[in-house]
């Protein structure tokens, strides 16, 4: 095979490119986008029914375009742009062959042909059952074999990186240590194959229970289950995008970790602590007891939150330092004022960071708390939370990676850097409005996955406070302004790979960051350190605040 | 640079500045960990760790066993108002797509509420009061609940369960 293997020299990062490994990021990268499209129709939807002033689709249409919503763009979208990032991440990045060509594309067609499956099992009304499709709520049974084929052919991706990696080695393409990159990517394929595992164990059974083969499935073990896929897949995202935030470092404003031993280790906490996080989801469930969901809601001992706290300095002192060893010295935060805020990729990173650990973080660390989850489970508020770490976080730094992936593997410019550099603080200050509107209304109780909170068909109508609506219509407003960005995003990827010019093979015809010269001179963090300890007020006061609120409810044990 | 591989004796001594974020956000990791046990021996609200494996069968009886028992102190919209003495067992049932009955409570008193589904999962969500439960067949959930607030409160399901899941309300009054 690797006589048979055939590379290109990439003329402006001099890496080596193997056309398997690079063909195989194009048609994730496509697919990728088609599921964001998708998933970004049925949220037009899903948003103008749940702003109670336009409430426009009836229930059944309200449940499917949720259900369509969530899996297109929660599974689909994240995980067929991960697997391109691992595809970068091993035999590029090290410029080896991709190890198995063939067997890459098998995991392609299976995860089409999975995603496939579930979108029309949804569309023809046969799993109207939410992402989460708790049992006994059941699906027509290929639903379920769109899931297996999905997380089968995932799977096939992140064991074809890891061959790449074991390929890499023992054809020496690479001396020393793995970069960075190709470190944080392995540890999103280790959390992968974790959750994909979970993936097979709940849906196989469920499955044979949708054919009639097993009787019962327990509704406790399944949302246990479950939620090791349905959580850890979102562990997957925060390992690929903190990756993703050190590599659009690197290309931006060409910084270098200051510290790999202090990176690295706070990945290996990831591998260790993250996957337990996935009792968040069952706080408040039946089945659990207190010492169990102590300590997995802490990861540990929020020993994976350490990790995130820690990549949180080390991504932007990395880029303090390369902006101070460009002369950027004076005061605290000049490098972060002549930061390029003009590069969507850089204002991706910058926004990604701050939105993802500023709200997605803190609200994720706060409503995970065994107790405060008592005030937040099944609320608006958790699903404010995850749309600042998975859309403001993940998806923005995937955005801004896009306009790097686009000149660099396609090989075609942006039709227009302003408008991808506009798309990005569009989607993210619309993502902004958005969260905070609808993570407040959850504060009041209104619950997510609910076709109607003015409760006009049932029995009893419940009185909901104005101030709830008006963050509803907070929310409403915020949504059509990320619509309006999510859409642009699909504009300029696609018009950009259609009818772009070309990039020419010759170097600097895209530009990248050069690095800056190390005298090997002590750089000061102390613009980072001034960030870090705001985030931590932040923390502390939004932290103890619920705990402020939760003591003000009914006494319950 | 994050793409470079690294050769020689990579693992540098960590800087001071590092280090103080580092040992700070262990602290307040730490101080996060110990909340939730804290609370536990101070606080007031926790999940309960009472359970019980049932079935829908099983647990209709003791339903209707409380209900017929009552006292029953009235009936709105077709549900039965129950008016429990703390002293005694207390019982809500969730299915497709009611809570049933309605109860009538004290404020100030202590009650056990035992909750099941007879079909499939359910969301106990008190609203306005936002206080979340889950509720799923085969378990037996019982809270130890004291009403501190007294008005009407109305029981939200919030987990989707099929088309009418938005019209599954039903009602606690507390005076």
């Amino acid at each position: 095979m690797a006589t048979e293997a055939v590379f290109r020299t990439c003329a402006q990062t001099g890496l080596r490119v193997h056309n398997h490994a690079e063909r195989l990021i194009k048609v994730h990268a496509v697919a990728g986008v088609f599921s964001i499209l998708f998933g970004g129709i049925a949220a037009i939807l899903v948003l103008l029914t749940r702003w109670p002033a336009v409430h426009l689709l009836d229930p059944t249409s309200f449940y499917r375009a949720l259900t369509f919503h969530g899996i297109n763009m929660l599974i689909f979208w994240i995980i067929f742009f991960e697997i391109a990032v691992l595809y970068f991440a091993g035999p590029i990045v090290l410029g080896s062959r991709l190890a198995w060509p063939r067997v890459g594309w098998l995991g392609f067609a299976l995860m089409v042909a999975g995603s496939v499956l579930i979108d029309v099992a949804i569309l023809a009304g046969r799993a109207d059952v939410m992402m989460t499709s708790y049992a006994p709520l059941q699906a027509v049974s290929y639903f379920y074999l769109g899931w297996i084929l999905f997380a089968v052919g995932a799977l096939v991706g992140v064991c074809n990186f890891f061959a790449s990696l074991v390929v890499a080695r023992a054809e020496r393409t690479y001396e020393g240590s793995i970069p960075l990159v190709t470190f944080g990517a392995a540890t999103a394929g280790i959390i992968a194959v974790v959750t994909l595992a979970h993936g097979a164990i709940i849906y196989v059974p469920t499955w044979l229970w949708s054919l009639g083969i097993i009787q019962t499935i327990d509704p406790g073990i399944y949302r246990l289950v479950w939620w090791g896929l349905g959580h850890s897949s979102q562990q997957i995202n925060v390992s690929a995008m903190v990756t993703i935030w050190y590599l659009l470092a690197t290309l931006t404003v060409g910084a270098t970790p200051v510290n790999e031993k202090v990176c690295r280790s706070a990945f290996l906490l990831y591998i260790l602590f993250i996957n337990l996080a996935s009792a968040h989801h069952l706080l408040v469930d039946p089945q659990l007891s207190p010492a169990w969901k102590i300590w997995n809601t802490s990861y540990g001992m929020y020993l994976a939150v350490l990790a995130s706290m820690v990549h949180g300095m080390t991504v932007p002192a990395s880029v303090e330092v390369a902006q101070r060893k460009k002369g950027l010295t004076k005061g605290l935060f000049e490098w972060l004022a002549k930061a390029p805020w003009g590069n969507p990729g850089f204002a991706a990173l910058a926004l990604s960071l701050v939105l993802f650990g500023f709200i997605g973080g803190i609200t994720g660390v706060t409503f995970g708390a065994e107790q405060v989850n008592i005030i937040s489970h099944n609320t608006l508020r958790i699903t404010g939370h995850f749309h600042a770490t998975v859309v403001a976080g993940t998806t923005i730094a995937f955005m801004g990676l896009t306009y790097y992936v686009v000149p660099l593997i396609f090989r075609r410019h942006l039709i227009s850097v302003k408008l991808a550099t506009t798309q990005i603080y569009l989607f993210a200050i619309g993502m902004t409005i958005f969260i905070g509107g609808m993570t407040t209304a959850g504060s009041y109780a209104i619950p997510r996955r609910h076709w109607d909170v003015q409760f006009t068909s049932s029995i009893f109508q419940p009185p909901v406070e104005a101030a709830a609506f008006a963050f509803l219509g907070i929310m409403g407003v915020g949504g059509l302004f990320a619509l309006a960005g999510g859409a642009l995003y699909v504009v300029i990827t696609v018009g950009s790979v259609l009818f772009g010019r070309r990039v020419p093979d010759t170097a600097g015809a895209v530009p990248l960051a050069a690095l800056p010269q190390d005298r090997g001179q002590h750089v000061p963090i102390k613009g980072t350190l001034v960030l870090v300890f705001v985030f931590l007020a932040s923390f502390v006061i939004y932290y103890f605040l619920n705990w402020k609120w939760l003591a003000a409810i009914w006494i319950i044990k | 640079m994050s793409l470079q591989t690294l050769k020689g004796v990579w693992w540098k001594k960590v800087d001071a500045s590092e280090k103080i974020w580092l040992a700070i956000a262990l602290l307040w990791c730490l101080i996060l960990f110990a909340m939730m046990p804290l609370w536990h021996l101070k606080g007031g609200q926790n999940p309960s760790f009472e359970t019980y494996r049932t079935t829908p069968a099983q647990y209709m009886e003791k339903v209707e066993a409380f209900v017929e028992s009552g006292p029953k102190v009235g009936e709105e919209k077709g549900l039965p108002v129950i008016a429990p003495d703390p002293a005694q067992d207390v019982y809500m049932l969730g299915r497709l797509w009611q809570w049933y009955p309605a109860l009538k409570l004290k404020k100030g008193e202590t009650y056990r509420l035992h909750l099941s589904s007879m079909d499939l999962v359910h969301g106990f969500s008190l609203f306005p009061l936002n206080l979340n439960f889950m509720v799923l067949p085969g378990y037996e959930y019982v809270l130890t609940i004291t009403p501190t607030t007294s008005g009407e409160v109305f029981v939200v399901c919030n987990e989707f369960c099929g088309i009418g899941h938005h019209q599954m309300v039903g009602k606690i009054t507390v005076e």
